[in-house]
């Protein structure tokens, strides 16, 4: 037993000593089939739908929406005013711009949250391919935010145009219908998608909330305290482009003539997201887990 | 197969991982073992394509992990417990990485009851102790039924019968054929599961052969010789005879002589010619775990010291001791015999005390009790009990260097084990 012979190193395993030998192997019963979008798709269906955060976010944004609609509605319609012609549907505006920040804090967290958690790690071990998690995260996002929001604008929409009217409205036109409900909801959604780009590249859920509501209402504060005449153009753009006056556009009531009009405002953001997506994509390519 | 060349991973100028090449191969349980913060769990993550190598390469079957197709039905991991997000139940978060890799659900009903979770299915996760989250994190390995398993401790916060579970588990699981990767600080829990063993420090490879090689090879065996306690001078007869014959003798605490380069039949034949009688002849093996400690000593990052509390204590009234260390607290080699070769400490003695080295092995300096008073010519006893007296280990470098010619440290050089034994060479480099 105890002979201390040192032993030697030549003394190789036996699995060393037969490389050649065909290594055991296992093979799974359960069929295995070639991954896509789709299943990716169906996966974070599921994790967005089993969370408490994308309830309680996309339920605050329906009650601002609803609430400040109906609140509105029923303050304008109890007064004596004469919207003289104007489309009811702009009345919709106060609601979406304070539900905003829920969608932005949904997006955000979409991406975010599974650094937070470090569930991300598990993620991109059962599915290596970055880009298809990134990419599947938006699709679901925007649907789920775009539905939610395209809904609650509608349902806003047809209760101020039956409230007001008596009140001197005029009948919104198909094109006024469709700024003012899906143009919104797309916006709406968009900046939503921007704010998921944004958690994907801080990885910080609060700094990237943080950041996104500060891009939303910054410009117009900054705006409101540009005094001097010299930051006069700085001042104008600043108003013209901040994200509440973008979203006023389609409603056709923009704080001035000049700057964005029409569709531009869903171009903007369409180019932004595009670019912070691309953004994402190349860092999370990059970057450790 | 897991294959890993040249894999080097720097986070700034701090280097996790430097130069590692290993293989892992199917049909056995590999442990990885390293103190805390050697990399293991960065080789883990590089491994399945979380991080970047900065050198090197590492491969799964032949394929970068980001370049395998599906790959989560070829290699399943477990790197983290809390890798999950906490308001998702069990079952919906097994769900979204089942529906990931298009594996049916009731997959994900049939790895929870595997794991024991079904009854908690449906509870989210925030709420699970660590244990079952180390479950949930097991399941979701185990979802894609792979070829290939990766476990990061899997047994922290197991309960015995967890423990017990995941043994048997990481042992059929390699039986079925598959190769399975099991990372641990502990040596003991991979003395029981593995078949092979990849030991690293400071990032750096150590060691990398099977569990009997690594013991054979790290842990020396020896015989425990006892003479009667009632004539030491048997005992001094008996060291300078077997020393003579080439074998390695050490004193141990209780009085007792650990000997080394000798087999039993011939430290017998010895003691006879030699007209001593023996008490005990017993053959011994070092632990695993001491081999371990043994060889990652001198790669420890974070070692705990004693704790002096230097200036807070009352001074101690006149006549009284100072209560006796408990052993192995902050001192750092206590546990793991001294490599037999001589020149030189091969690994970290902070204490700088010269009598240390031969000393530490024993553990804690012997308890003026214990040593026996009837022993004045016994050179250790007469020696140590003073050593240890005045304070704490700090205090010991007024040791004096042994005077017996015959004692050990200084005339027990086994050349011919050293470059074996030596654990601060990396294994590729003996």
């Amino acid at each position: 037993m105890s002979t201390p012979q040192p032993p030697t190193q030549q003394a190789a395993p036996d699995w060393q000593a037969a490389p050649g030998s065909p290594y055991p192997t296992y093979t799974s019963p359960i069929p295995v089939v070639r991954t896509t979008l789709v299943h990716a798709l169906a996966s974070e269906w599921t994790k967005i739908r089993s969370v408490r955060s994308t309830m309680w976010t996309l339920g605050v944004f329906v009650l601002l929406v609803l609430g400040i609609g109906l609140l509105t509605g029923a303050v304008v319609a109890s007064s004596d005013s004469d919207l003289a012609g104007e489309s009811a549907l702009s009345l919709g505006f106060f609601g979406l711009l304070l539900g905003s920040i829920c969608v932005i804090t949904l997006g955000v967290l979409t991406t975010a949250s599974e650094y937070g958690t470090g569930m991300i790690r598990t993620t991109m071990t059962a599915c290596p391919s970055r880009g298809r998690v990134l990419a599947a995260k938006g699709i679901v996002f925007f649907l789920v935010a775009f539905v939610v929001t395209l809904v609650s604008a509608t349902v806003v929409g047809l209760f101020h145009v039956s409230l007001l009217e008596g009140n001197g409205a005029g009948d919104p036109t198909g094109t006024e219908w469709l700024k003012g409900t899906v143009g919104v909801s797309l916006y709406i959604a968009l900046l939503g998608l921007l704010s998921l780009a944004v958690g994907s590249i801080i990885r910080h859920s609060a700094g990237a909330i943080t950041l996104m509501i500060g891009l939303l209402l910054a410009p117009l504060v900054i705006a409101l305290f540009m005094f001097s005449e010299s930051l006069k153009d700085v001042q104008q753009a600043l108003f013209e482009y901040s994200i509440p006056n973008q979203m006023s556009i389609f409603y056709a009531n923009s704080l001035s003539d000049s700057g964005p009009s029409g569709w531009d405002p869903l171009w903007i953001v369409l180019g932004v997201t595009a670019v912070a997506f691309a953004a994402a994509y190349a860092l999370l390519e990059k970057r450790d887990v | 197969m897991i294959e890993a060349v040249g894999l080097t991973k720097r986070y700034g100028d701090k280097t996790a991982v430097y130069n590692l090449s290993f293989q892992v191969r199917p049909g056995a349980v590999t442990g990885f073992l390293g103190p805390n913060g050697s990399g293991k769990s960065t080789t883990m993550r590089m491994i399945l394509g979380l991080d970047n190598p900065t050198a090197g390469h590492v491969t799964i079957g032949g394929h970068p992990y980001r370049k395998l197709p599906n790959a989560a039905r070829q290699v399943g991991a477990l790197l983290d417990a809390k890798a999950v997000h906490g308001g998702r139940a069990a079952r919906n978060h097994l769900l979204s990485l089942a529906q990931l890799s298009g594996i049916p659900a009731r997959r994900v009903d049939e790895v929870l009851g595997v794991v024991g979770l079904q009854d908690v299915a449906r509870r989210r996760s925030k709420g699970f102790s660590l244990g079952m989250g180390q479950r949930l994190g097991i399941a979701a390995a185990l979802l894609g039924d792979p070829q290939v398993l990766l476990f990061d401790e899997p047994v922290n916060g197991l309960d015995p019968e967890g423990i017990h579970w995941v043994r048997n588990l990481m042992k059929a699981l390699a039986a079925e054929g598959r190769t399975v990767f099991v990372s641990s600080h502990l040596m003991s829990e991979m003395a029981l599961t593995a078949d092979h063993l990849i030991v690293i420090g400071r990032g750096q490879l150590l060691a990398d052969m099977s569990v009997t090689e690594f013991i054979s090879a790290n842990s020396a065996d020896f015989a425990r010789v006892r003479t009667p306690d009632s004539e030491p001078q048997l005992r001094e007869k008996l060291t300078s005879a077997l020393t003579e014959a080439g074998g390695h003798v050490l004193p141990e605490q209780d009085g007792a002589l650990r000997v080394t380069g000798l087999p039993l039949p011939r430290i017998s034949d010895i003691a006879h010619g030699a007209d001593v009688r023996l008490w005990e002849l017993s053959p011994h093996q070092a632990s695993l775990e001491e081999a371990y400690m043994r060889m990652t000593q001198g790669a420890v990052d974070y070692r705990s010291t004693a704790d002096q509390k230097a200036g807070l204590q009352q001074p101690l009234p006149p006549g009284a001791q100072p209560p006796m260390p408990v052993p192995g607290q902050g001192q750092p080699g206590w546990y793991a015999p001294p490599p037999p070769q001589q020149g030189g400490q091969p690994f970290a003695a902070p204490q700088g005390a010269p009598g240390q080295a031969p000393a530490g092995p024993y553990g804690a300096p012997a308890a003026p009790g214990t040593v026996p008073g009837g022993q004045p010519a016994n050179p250790y006893a007469a020696q140590q009990a003073p050593q240890h007296l005045p304070q704490a280990p700090a205090a010991a470098p007024q040791t004096p260097q042994p005077p017996a010619a015959a004692a050990p440290p200084a005339t027990a050089p086994a050349p011919a084990s050293a470059p074996v034994t030596d654990p601060t060479k990396p294994e590729d480099a003996r």
